[in-house]
């Protein structure tokens, strides 16, 4: 049965394995070597102290996301917002930080990630309401916020969040301004971008976890996807629970995004006018990281930094053996593909466990 | 279970890892010439590496800095003396940013980050690698950095001259412009645009209109034809995505000038004329500076006068001699500075 | 803005806004099956991309564009073989395995175009049917009846995927599959073989779709859809799961984007505000529902993999 466990744990790592064989035939047919493309792979995602930083800080964003979206999931709700919620918790963040920039840091840092928080909070809760008072189902209702956030995202940075040095030059870069020191992210290693973004996102997750299987509120959730009917009739308000689980999934993203901000490079909020140019997919790439991780807080964890390896892995291998950023995009849609659609041999596995657990207990069997 | 298959995964990845850094250079902050070497025999090609937000084919942008450094590439003598390298689609500024330190890691001689998103990293990543040059465009500011070239397009110029053209050449007095984000050097283009126009026919109607993306093709397409509905005969557009505009503009017999790049390509009939971007010319000039150990600080502008910006005739659609003549004419006078466009206004 | 009113402008307007609606249109009432049998697909957006190259492809290489949408609905029905197996026999979430479908899709029709094709070549596209006399009424005329055969195609296939879904035995298989999968089953209704079809049917069209925008802009370039695959699968929803619905959500949306691309021309929406402007179809497409309060539910079995036994 151990050996069962093991398999189980690391079937999503075969998959992933099973999607990069084919990335290896792609890159033979394209003239490219896969060895080389792979070792370079591993080396850009685990290489060197910077290649495991870099890891670490792709990882932070897929794990606010895939814990969020362990909270939509179990309330049955899919929340393919993320992108938008993402960038309205930057948005609030960056707000934030433009309107008190001389708050002392110990104060305008936290409340920041705050702001980061309510902006997705408020870019969640929106299609909850909807779903659950107007009946619009938050696939629709998401997908066009989405494309409203990205408008307003750049309203704001072409006009009145552009950097006042761009507008006195005349570049117009939609960009802000270097945003306050005191905001900055602290670093966890010194000469990397590793910051305690990481320790941000690895505290969401426990608190999740506590919440969803240690409160009564998180129950209730829990309960309402297991069984909508039942809880209806047990009392409970089934609508406010999905509200609730798509405001805290979109929370978590919006803090996603002010960590984005706040720990970037630049120390800005720019992008090139799209939400992934900002976001780098991580409102979807999160949600593979939960699945990744078999929808559960903590499993999310080690999920989200193999996925991040991948992420930034996948960007090394392209610049060592000079394929086009395509290959790398379909790569990435075949590691999706292949580790969701791994799910059912864990499913399978799982009850074989469960079975021969069973047994174990009541080796006399009988109905 | 779930912890081990952690241990296991974090195992396995560790031992890679000691596999792979074995084969090649670990990583600092300080850039290097890659020690492959022993004794050089052959002398090292000088490395360039581009990352810019789009594909490299897109007949715009992005193609217009690529087939620079081709050209220079082969008038340097060919992949021996010149490697380029590049990361194209780069649109998630954070990656571009992860890629720009990585190539200065492996110790490229010019890393160029194409694409004004990227200026604001490069500020941050160019202090920690002293001995590898930038180039950053387009956009003028190097940052006072001693290791950062900024290059930039004064589009305005072309973009004048094919407004005057454009103005000359319509007999409905309206124009269509279809532009991306009113930001960077599709503004500048389309102020040049609208400039010249407006210089060589006082009457003439103008219809602006920026869609929002780059990308968007079929948005393009539509702005287009809402344009053609409002009577434009002579349609000009920035940004990769204006290849739906230049369909419409076939399909309904209307005129075209293009911008970034040669569009002749596009629509063979009705491409009157394109602004081409020869980077070269400032490329070029970056290169000789640092093989003489000047790694940056200077900015750089292609405009019609240093060749950087040429006005390509489509050979396939016959232009008038009077229209040449008036298009040389301003060339000329833009050059010599009697016509002025206008220029990216620091605003008050 | 009294420009805008004239009767010129506003058939321009309604008669871009057609156009504009016409590949979602097509995506949309393939996805349309899809979800009625209990299969979502976010990956459409993808394979319209596939299928969009594929037949960009054909054109310039044969030059013959009833080839051209072969090729695509046949590179759809393929992607679909393939998100049919991943849904239904593997059971894999659905959402996300949609996802994976498009960064495939999206990753490889430009990494295909770069390689197979290299710089933007235009096509010829489908020629404007002018429909002999009803082309001449004033008005209806240019609005209706003076289109693409791409464009008549896609509303054509309302009134005939609605007589599908609601009066043929087929459609009552689709619908049960996705109402209530046990009971058909119970019935000999083939659940695995329903949803196969209806997934590999959704994405032909599809891929249809992506091969109607081609030759509509007549060029393909990386990522030409942006996005409008996305749009396609909400206004499933939009529609209530009917091809009448989806149709309506489609012009709606295509309308409004015209309209703000013609309000812009004339000026009347400042540039200023053109970015909040360009979010309007979004926001009025959701705005729309709320007013029109639904009440279809979903198909009860949507995203639910069918097992038999439970």
């Amino acid at each position: 049965m151990r050996l069962l466990s093991i398999a189980g744990g690391l079937l999503p790592v075969a998959a992933v394995v099973g999607a990069l064989l084919i990335g290896a035939v792609m890159l033979l047919v394209l003239g490219a070597d896969p060895i080389k493309g792979f070792s370079a792979l591993i080396e850009g995602s685990f290489g060197s102290l910077k290649a495991l930083s870099d890891t670490a800080s792709k990882a932070v964003p897929l794990l606010l996301v895939g814990v969020g979206i362990t909270i939509a999931f179990r309330a049955n709700v899919i929340n393919i917002g993320g992108e938008g919620q993402i960038v309205l918790g930057a948005m609030f963040g960056t707000g934030t930080a433009l309107l008190f920039p001389h708050l002392p840091g110990w104060l305008l840092l936290p409340l920041v990630m705050i702001a980061g928080f309510a902006g997705g909070a408020l870019w969640g809760a929106i299609p909850g309401a909807l779903k659950a008072y107007f009946s619009v189902n938050e696939i629709l209702s998401t997908i066009m916020l989405n494309i409203v956030a990205v408008q307003i995202m750049n309203f704001f940075l072409q006009g009145p969040w552009m950097d006042p040095a761009e507008v006195e030059k005349g570049s117009r870069i939609p960009q802000t301004a270097r945003l306050p020191q005191q905001a900055d992210l602290p670093l966890l290693l010194k000469n990397t971008r590793l910051n305690i973004g990481l320790v941000i996102a690895v505290v969401a997750a426990i608190l999740v976890y506590i919440f969803l299987w240690r409160m009564t509120e998180g129950f209730r959730i829990r309960a309402v996807g297991f069984n909508p009917f039942a809880s209806r009739y047990a009392g409970m308000q089934v609508n406010n629970r999905i509200v609730l689980a798509l405001t805290l999934s979109g929370a978590l993203c919006g803090l996603a995004g002010a960590i984005l901000v706040f720990g970037s490079e630049s120390h800005r909020f720019v992008t090139d006018g799209s939400a992934t140019g900002f976001t780098g997919s991580a409102g979807f790439n999160g949600i593979v990281a939960a699945l990744f991780g078999g929808l559960h807080p903590i499993g999310t964890i080690p999920a989200s930094v193999l996925f991040g390896a991948l992420l930034v892995g996948a960007n090394k291998l392209q610049r060592v053996v000079q394929v086009p950023s395509a290959l790398i995009i379909a790569l990435n849609g075949l590691v999706v593909v292949f580790v969701v659609s791994s799910a059912i041999w864990k499913r399978r596995l799982d009850r074989r466990i469960q079975l021969s657990a069973s047994r174990a207990n009541d080796p006399g069997g009988g109905p | 279970m779930k912890r081990l298959s952690v241990i296991l995964v974090l195992v396995f990845a560790l031992v890679a890892a000691a596999c792979a850094s074995g084969t090649s250079s670990t990583t600092t902050t300080a850039s290097t010439a890659t020690t492959e070497g022993t004794t050089q025999a052959a002398a090292e090609p000088f490395k360039i590496a581009m990352i810019a937000p789009s594909a490299i084919n897109d007949l715009a942008f992005t193609q217009s800095m690529y087939d620079a450094l081709l050209a220079i590439q082969t008038e340097m003598g060919g992949e021996s003396a010149v490697q380029i390298d590049y990361t194209d689609n780069a649109f998630v500024v954070d990656d571009a940013a992860a890629a720009v330190r990585d190539y200065a890691d492996q110790g490229y001689d010019l890393v160029i980050a194409h694409g004004s998103q990227y200026g604001s990293s490069l500020q941050e990543i160019a202090p920690d690698y002293p001995n590898t040059s930038f180039a950053w465009g387009t956009a003028g500011d190097t940052f006072g950095l001693s290791n950062v070239f900024a290059y930039e397009a004064a589009s305005e110029e072309g973009g004048y001259v094919e407004g005057v053209m454009a103005a000359a050449l319509s007999k409905s007095g309206v124009l269509g412009v279809i532009g991306p984000i009113e930001v960077g050097d599709a503004k500048r283009y389309v102020d040049g645009f609208v400039a010249g126009a407006t210089a060589q026919n006082p009457a003439i109607d103008i219809k602006v209109n920026y869609t929002g993306s780059f990308s968007d093709v079929a948005l393009a397409a539509a702005a287009a034809t809402t344009e053609i509905g409002q009577g434009a005969d002579v349609l000009t557009g920035s940004a990769q995505m204006v290849t739906g505009a230049v369909g419409v503009a076939q399909q309904d017999g209307v005129l075209w000038f293009g911008t970034q790049a040669d569009q002749a390509q596009l629509a063979p009939d009705i491409v009157v004329a394109s602004q081409v971007y020869e980077w070269q010319v400032v490329v070029d000039q970056i290169i000789s500076l640092i093989k003489g150990g000047t790694l940056g600080g200077q900015s750089f502008v292609i405009d019609l006068a240093n060749g950087g910006e040429t006005i390509a005739y489509n050979p396939g659609y016959s232009l008038s001699e009077d229209t040449k003549a008036l298009a040389e004419k301003t060339i000329a006078g833009i050059i010599d500075g009697s016509i002025e466009p206008p220029r990216p206004a620091a605003s008050s | 803005m009294s420009e805008f009113f004239k009767i010129a402008a506003l058939v321009t307007t309604a008669s871009t806004g057609i156009r504009y609606a016409t590949s979602y249109l097509y995506a949309a009432i393939g996805e349309t099956f899809g979800q009625r049998s209990g299969v979502l697909n976010l990956g459409v957006d993808g394979i319209m991309l596939l299928g969009a190259f594929g037949a960009y492809y054909t054109t310039r290489q044969t030059g013959n564009l009833w080839l051209a949408m072969l090729v695509a609905a046949v590179i759809g029905l393929i992607m679909g073989l393939a998100m049919a197996f991943v849904s239904v026999t593997l059971q894999a979430e659905q959402g996300i395995s949609g996802i994976g479908f498009y960064l495939f899709g999206l990753g490889m029709s430009d990494l295909l175009f770069q390689k197979l094709v290299g710089t933007p070549l235009p096509i010829p596209g489908f020629p404007q049917i002018r429909i002999p006399w009803l082309s001449e009424l004033p008005v209806v005329g240019q609005l209706l009846f003076s289109h693409s055969i791409i464009v008549y195609g896609a509303f054509l296939l309302v009134p005939i995927t609605t007589y599908v879904l609601n009066r043929t035995t087929i459609g009552l298989k689709i619908r049960s599959a996705g109402e209530n999968p046990a009971a058909a089953d119970t019935l000999g209704v083939s659940i695995a073989r329903v949803r196969y079809g209806t997934v590999m049917f959704g994405s032909m069209l599809a891929g249809i779709g992506g091969a109607a925008l081609t030759t509509e802009l007549r060029i393909f370039q990386s990522n030409l859809t942006a996005g409008q695959g996305f749009i396609a699968v909400a206004l499933v929803y939009f529609g209530a799961w009917r091809p009448v619905g989806v149709m309506y959500g489609a012009l709606l949306y295509g309308l409004v984007a015209s309209t703000v691309l013609q309000l812009k021309t004339l000026g009347v929406i400042p540039r200023s505000v053109s970015d909040l402007a360009t979010m309007l179809p979004a926001v009025i497409t959701i705005l729309a529902l709320v007013v029109a309060v639904q009440r279809e539910r979903q198909p009860a079995a949507l995203t639910k993999p069918y097992q038999r036994g439970g």
